[in-house]
This record gives C-alpha cells, sequence and structure tokens, in this order.
C-alpha cells in the first residue's frame, strides 16, 4: 500500500519550509495544503488540537506536529535513503543543540527585528546578528554545517536565508558584512535543488513582512 | 571504562531528569555540584561555552549540553531499559509532550491552562505513563510536576492542581514517584521548600500570569 503523507503549511514559514527539504531529499510524494493562519481549517486544528499551529505532516492519517521533530521522524521512518542524521550519537547530539539554538535564538530576534521600530529593533537585531555569529563561528571553514554534506543543521537553518532581506531591510544592516562566511554557506545550500524548489522567494517575504508592517501601523 | 561526569545543581529539574535517566539505566557516573551564583568552574565554562548553564555530560571528555539533546544522547547510547517509544510515530507524540514542557517553562505561562492540555490530551485513561506500560523520557521531563507542585502550592498559597479537576495528573504523579529509582532519587523536601521560597516573585508571577 502505498504511503499517503500530507503537509499543511504557511508558505512564509521556516519550519514548514524545513519539512519540504527533508521531503526532497528523500524523495518522498506528498500534497501539500496551504494553510490561511487567519481561518485555519478544521483539519489543521483536528490535527494539531494542542498548538493548532503549521506545519503539521500527516502519514497514513496520522499527524506529527513541531519541525524538528517532523524532520527526526522522516529521517526514521525512511531511514533508507539520504539520512539526514549523523549515524554517530555523539555528532547527533550536536546536531540537535544546535538545531535548538536556530530555533531558541534566530526565528523570534528575526521576527523582531522585521516588526518593530526604533529602540526595539536595534535590541532585536543586535540578539539576531550575535546568534548568526555563534552560528558563523561553528560553521568555521567547513562547507556545510554537517561537514562535508548537507545535513540536519543546514537543513533547519537555510529557510531564514528567505528572511535575510527582510533582516536587512528592516534592521538597516548588510548581511555580507557581518556574517560573510553565512552567505558563502547559503549560496552552496542554495545549489542543491531540494533547498531552492522548497525556499520562498525573499522579496515576496519581504512585501508581506512590509505588508503587515502597515497593517500593525509600525511604519 | 568510560569516564562520565554530569555537572548540575541539586535543585534543578532540568539536572534531575538527567540523573533519574542515567539510574534508570544503570550508568554509573560522578555528580559534580556547581555554584552556579558565586562561582562557574572552568570545566563548566568550558564545556558549555555557548550558554554557560547546567547541566551538562561530559563523556569520555566530550561535553553535551541541554537536558533534553543529553536525554537522547543517554538513551541512544545506553539502549538497555528504553526510554523512548520503539515506533516512530509515538516517539513523534513522547518528543512533542517533551517540547511541549520545555516551552511551558521559558514562556511562564497561564499554569492552569498548561496543567488542562497536559490533563486533556497528553495523558491516557489507560496508561500509567506518558508512553504506556513504562516510564520515559517524557516522563521524567514532567516529573518536577510530581514532586514540585505541592510545595510551590504552600508556598503561593492557592491550590492549583486540585485531585478532583486533574484526576489523570494526579495518578500519573503517584505513578511516577512508586518507580523506585525515581521513590529513592527525589530531592529532599526541606532542601527544595528553602530553594523554591527563595523564588517566591518567580512562582507568584507566572502562577498568575496569562
Amino acid at each position: 500500500m502505498a504511503d499517503e503523507v500530507v503537509l499543511l503549511s504557511f508558505w512564509l514559514s521556516p519550519f514548514g519550509m524545513r519539512i519540504k527539504i527533508a521531503l526532497a531529499e528523500k524523495g518522498i510524494n506528498y500534497d501539500y495544503k496551504e494553510e490561511n493562519l487567519q481561518d485555519k481549517s478544521p483539519l489543521l486544528l483536528k490535527m494539531n488540537p494542542v498548538h493548532k499551529k503549521v506545519p503539521v505532516l500527516i502519514h497514513n492519517g496520522k499527524p506529527i506536529c513541531e519541525s524538528l521533530i517532523i524532520v527526526q521522524y522522516i529521517d526514521e521512518v525512511w531511514k533508507e535513503t539520504c539520512p539526514l542524521l549523523p549515524s554517530d550519537p555523539y555528532h547527533r547530539a550536536e546536531a540537535k543543540f544546535w538545531a535548538d539554538f536556530i530555533d531558541k535564538k534566530i526565528f523570534d530576534s528575526g521576527r523582531k527585528t522585521c516588526m518593530s521600530k526604533g529602540e526595539e529593533t536595534e535590541a532585536a537585531k543586535k540578539e539576531l546578528i550575535e546568534s548568526l555569529k555563534v552560528l558563523e563561528g561553528e560553521l568555521g571553514e567547513k562547507p556545510y554545517f554537517g561537514g562535508e554534506k548537507f545535513g540536519f543543521v543546514d537543513l533547519c537553518l537555510i529557510p531564514f536565508y528567505t528572511w535575510f532581506y527582510s533582516y536587512e531591510t528592516f534592521g538597516s544592516f548588510s548581511m555580507e558584512v557581518e556574517c560573510p562566511k553565512l552567505i558563502g554557506w547559503a549560496e552552496r545550500c542554495l545549489e542543491k535543488e531540494s533547498v531552492s524548489n522548497s525556499l520562498a522567494d525573499q522579496q515576496k517575504v519581504y512585501q508581506f513582512f512590509g505588508q503587515m508592517r502597515k497593517m500593525y501601523g509600525i511604519e | 571504562m568510560e569516564k562520565l561526569k554530569l555537572l548540575g545543581t541539586y535543585t534543578s529539574p532540568f539536572n534531575r531528569r538527567v540523573m533519574w535517566a542515567l539510574k534508570l539505566k544503570g550508568v554509573p557516573f560522578e555528580y559534580i555540584e556547581e555554584d552556579l551564583f558565586t562561582n562557574k568552574s572552568e570545566l563548566l565554562l568550558k564545556s558549555n561555552p555557548v550558554y554557560k548553564k547546567i547541566p551538562v555530560l561530559i563523556h569520555n571528555g566530550k561535553p553535551i549540553s541541554e537536558s533534553t539533546v543529553i536525554l537522547e544522547y543517554i538513551e541512544e547510547t545506553w539502549p538497555e531499559n528504553p526510554l523512548l517509544p520503539v515506533d516512530p510515530h509515538e516517539r513523534a507524540i513522547a518528543r512533542f509532550w517533551i517540547k511541549f514542557m520545555e516551552d511551558k517553562d521559558k514562556a511562564k505561562k497561564d499554569c492552569l491552562e498548561v496543567l488542562r492540555t497536559i490533563e486533556e490530551h497528553g495523558l491516557k485513561e489507560d496508561k500509567k505513563f506518558f508512553g504506556g506500560t513504562n516510564i520515559g523520557l517524557t516522563d521524567l521531563v514532567f516529573g518536577l510536576l510530581a514532586y514540585q507542585w505541592e510545595l510551590m502550592e504552600e508556598i503561593v498559597g492557592v491550590k492549583l492542581m486540585e485531585v478532583h479537576s486533574f484526576p489523570r495528573l494526579h495518578t500519573w504523579a503517584e505513578n511516577f514517584k512508586s518507580v523506585s529509582v525515581i521513590k529513592e532519587n527525589l530531592p529532599d523536601r526541606d532542601r527544595l521548600f528553602a530553594r523554591l521560597k527563595g523564588r517566591k516573585e518567580v512562582l507568584v508571577g507566572s502562577s498568575k500570569s496569562h
């Protein structure tokens, strides 16, 4: 019997993009359903009753929530193809540590940088740049966070590339100046089809934030 | 012989869950109590340069930080007495509730709402523990609810986790505390009381915030 795989997400969500990349890396066919976060579908509310958030993966009718948990699930179920996590427990722990760091330090500070003004933006931007520099330190001279190959940490971080232009414009700084290694790394990741086909367009993201700022009276 | 060191503090629930996991698996380790306020050790600062926090597990000289990352490392390195289910979907559910508890720790959201969600969605009537018949990582992460809650209610003066409102949580707490490794490794009540009392403002804030 063929697997039935459905992904519920929102085009802007970096967390949803992680899942798209993971599914593409493994060559898994799936149905994508775009959610309107102002009017969530009954399916989403039923599949994630606790948080009512995207992304949600539905595999043969059973829901899996939280992007890092979904990626690990995909890696465990479709384990023969293209492993996303290393096999050694210590390297796996290192990968999970950095994925957790990205979740704790990049999303919120990045969002605040785009959705605020004045002092609040300065504070958010400072935290964002500091955290990105820590990640740059971890990358070092390696081509990918995973070493020679694209891996779990690369997959977790690369979707935020789609927000870089918005960070720079609303935060008034240059990613190329602050984090040149990360720009190089991102370009390397984008050479992979599984990545380039899964990411939202940077300009569309920027326009979306522009609209949101007007709506919330931030402009 | 493998060298295993755990850097932690006595009253930290993040540290305690790691200790429970190691003891449930019968893995010997050296415990080092850190002084977080006046003097973090060189070893801690070197082992966790990113956050400088406990717990840190050091295995044959290699450090692992963040309690949930440590728990999964322990599970993978010492697979005997498994603390995660075998089925990938059930593992995903276990990890979902672990993340739920971690996020609530950080957000300090409305406690009653959190308890209500756990009661209705996390625990099942026919299951002794979060995962089923055996204790698992999810139970360890929720562990502090089993021993710290009553103390907090005493200090704050507000009864939050009434038995009739949260029957599943109360049953789970009793089941959890009766596991012999847990029973033998609960923090001393007086020592914990003293520590929690010193943080009363934090507790009052978390019990009333939305």
